[in-house]
């Protein structure tokens, strides 16, 4: 007997489900529901889950590592279990990382991500933009995601992790897999090992032939790495290159995309960046605010109240940053997108010791992405807005995005 | 007038060194450093104060 596991939400205070179409189309009105009438929601789905809304939830959980974990961060219906590595490990070092091993596994990857090394990646990345923008021309109708948002990111980890671009259909499964079908794979489902092998064995693939031909990337990087004067655990180095392969790619793709897609329903934004350049560095904070593509998750490690809130040992806990990032008792206008916005404490990349270790790579490879678009069309809208469709799970942009060229 | 960034709040955003790159460095890890002892030149105090309504984590300060 199959079990729907999603009836349609019609009670998102006590029966949210952020897989659910309406949340997946425009999740907004439904956060700002909440944060009139019950600032922390409850759902009983995915075994106990729960859902502040305010920008004051969301940070001080986020700065909470006593009460709460990162052992797991995707909101699924099967917890950790035996086969994945404990606290305070977890299964993809450091964003499933708690102290005091978070700080040493994270201290080990932020060099590579630092900002003098990720401007290094600047040209290769506008490059790209070009080559693919090369790809559109002469045609009336394009996908803004498909045919371009969605190959920056892919070719620029491909590159950082020295895998093949040529896997790129492989990297989208394991990244759907991850964050959307596998959050609903029961504990007890022979599916969740078996890929879960899969993915084991395109790491092991990879390993090998660095371990044979070792390069100046990532992979090799990490295989030469120390913790302690050890080399990392097997299992440390596939967490590590699974975290940079899922969280580097859907997010900037994400991010992209429903910059892309603003810009193409506001040409009155659209006509001042290209009047005023010099506001593109707030624009693209603000695109980043407004459209925050990632919600993370905790578990609860101990039993703690937040706003009055009862959590309990293993509940699920959504950080919905994009939610805070629209919190008007933080944000002044919070939810109209202004692209010279001065002041901007925005959260889409986190807070606190898990601030999400790529940030120097996304913003620029959003800005660049951004900016080249930009100067090949100017002018551009989308074809039909009824046919632009958003992600569902944690990480929210827009997966299609058909819009109209000027001949 | 004098910047400060409190590196046990510094997580790394880098929104100051992008905003003011005149008054802030970031390291191999890529934490803020204020430069000049924080000493901000003439005409620049627009950008310390952009440098601090910018970081998320409330790390930088305008000490004088």
């Amino acid at each position: 007997m199959t079990i729907d596991r999603h009836p349609p939400v019609t009670d998102w205070a006590t029966d949210f489900d952020h897989t659910d179409p309406v949340w997946v189309n425009n999740p907004f009105p439904i956060w700002e529901e909440l944060r009139e009438t019950c600032p922390v929601a409850h759902s009983n789905r995915y075994g106990g889950t729960w859902l502040p809304v305010t920008h004051e939830h969301v940070s001080s959980i986020a700065y909470d590592t006593e009460n709460f974990t990162s052992r797991a961060v995707v909101v699924s219906e099967a917890r950790p279990g035996p086969n994945d590595l404990p606290a305070p490990i977890g299964g993809a070092p450091p964003i499933t990382s708690d102290p005091p091993f978070h700080a040493m596994a994270r201290r080990l990857m932020l060099p590579a991500f630092a900002p003098k090394k990720v401007e290094a990646l600047e040209p290769f990345t506008r490059e790209l933009c070009n080559e693919l923008l090369d790809s559109l021309e002469g045609k009336e109708v394009v996908d803004a995601a498909v045919d371009y948002a969605q190959h920056i990111p892919l070719r620029v980890i491909a590159k950082m992790l020295g895998f093949p671009a040529s896997d790129a259909d492989y990297f989208r499964h394991v990244i759907h897999l991850i964050l959307e079908e596998g959050i609903n794979i029961a504990e007890e489902d022979d599916t969740r090992l078996v890929e879960g092998q899969n993915i084991d064995a395109y790491f092991d693939a990879q390993i090998a032939d660095h371990v044979e031909n070792p390069r100046d990337d990532l992979t090799t990087f990490l295989l030469n790495a120390e913790l302690d004067g050890n080399k990392l655990m097997h299992e440390h180095v596939r967490g590590t290159m699974l975290l940079i392969l899922v969280a580097g790619i859907d997010t900037t793709w994400s991010a992209i995309g429903s910059s892309l897609w603003h810009l193409a329903k506001n040409p009155a934004d659209r006509k001042r960046l290209a009047n005023e350049p010099e506001l593109m560095p707030f624009a693209i904070e603000e695109m980043l605010r407004a459209y925050a593509p990632v919600t993370m998750a905790r578990m609860v490690a101990k039993d703690v109240e937040v706003g009055g809130c009862p959590m309990k040992v293993d509940d699920w806990v959504l950080l919905p940053f994009p939610a805070a990032n629209r919190d008007p008792a933080f944000f002044d206008r919070a939810d109209e997108v202004l692209i010279d916005r001065e002041e901007n404490r925005h959260a889409a990349f986190g807070l606190g010791i898990h601030r999400c270790l790529g940030s120097n790579l996304a913003r620029m490879e959003l800005r660049v992405a951004v900016e080249e678009w930009l100067k090949r069309y100017p002018d551009y809208e989308l074809a039909d807005p009824s046919t632009v469709t958003w992600a569902a799970g944690q990480v929210r942009g827009p997966r299609s995005i058909p819009v109209r060229l000027p001949a | 007038m004098r910047v400060h960034v409190d590196p046990d709040k510094c997580q790394g955003h880098n929104r100051c060194y992008a905003l003011a790159p005149e008054l802030f460095d970031v390291d191999d890890l890529g934490n803020a450093v204020e430069l000049n002892d924080g000493i901000v030149p003439e005409g620049l105090e627009h950008k310390a104060r952009l440098a601090v309504a910018n970081c998320p984590e409330y790390a930088i300060e305008i000490t004088e």
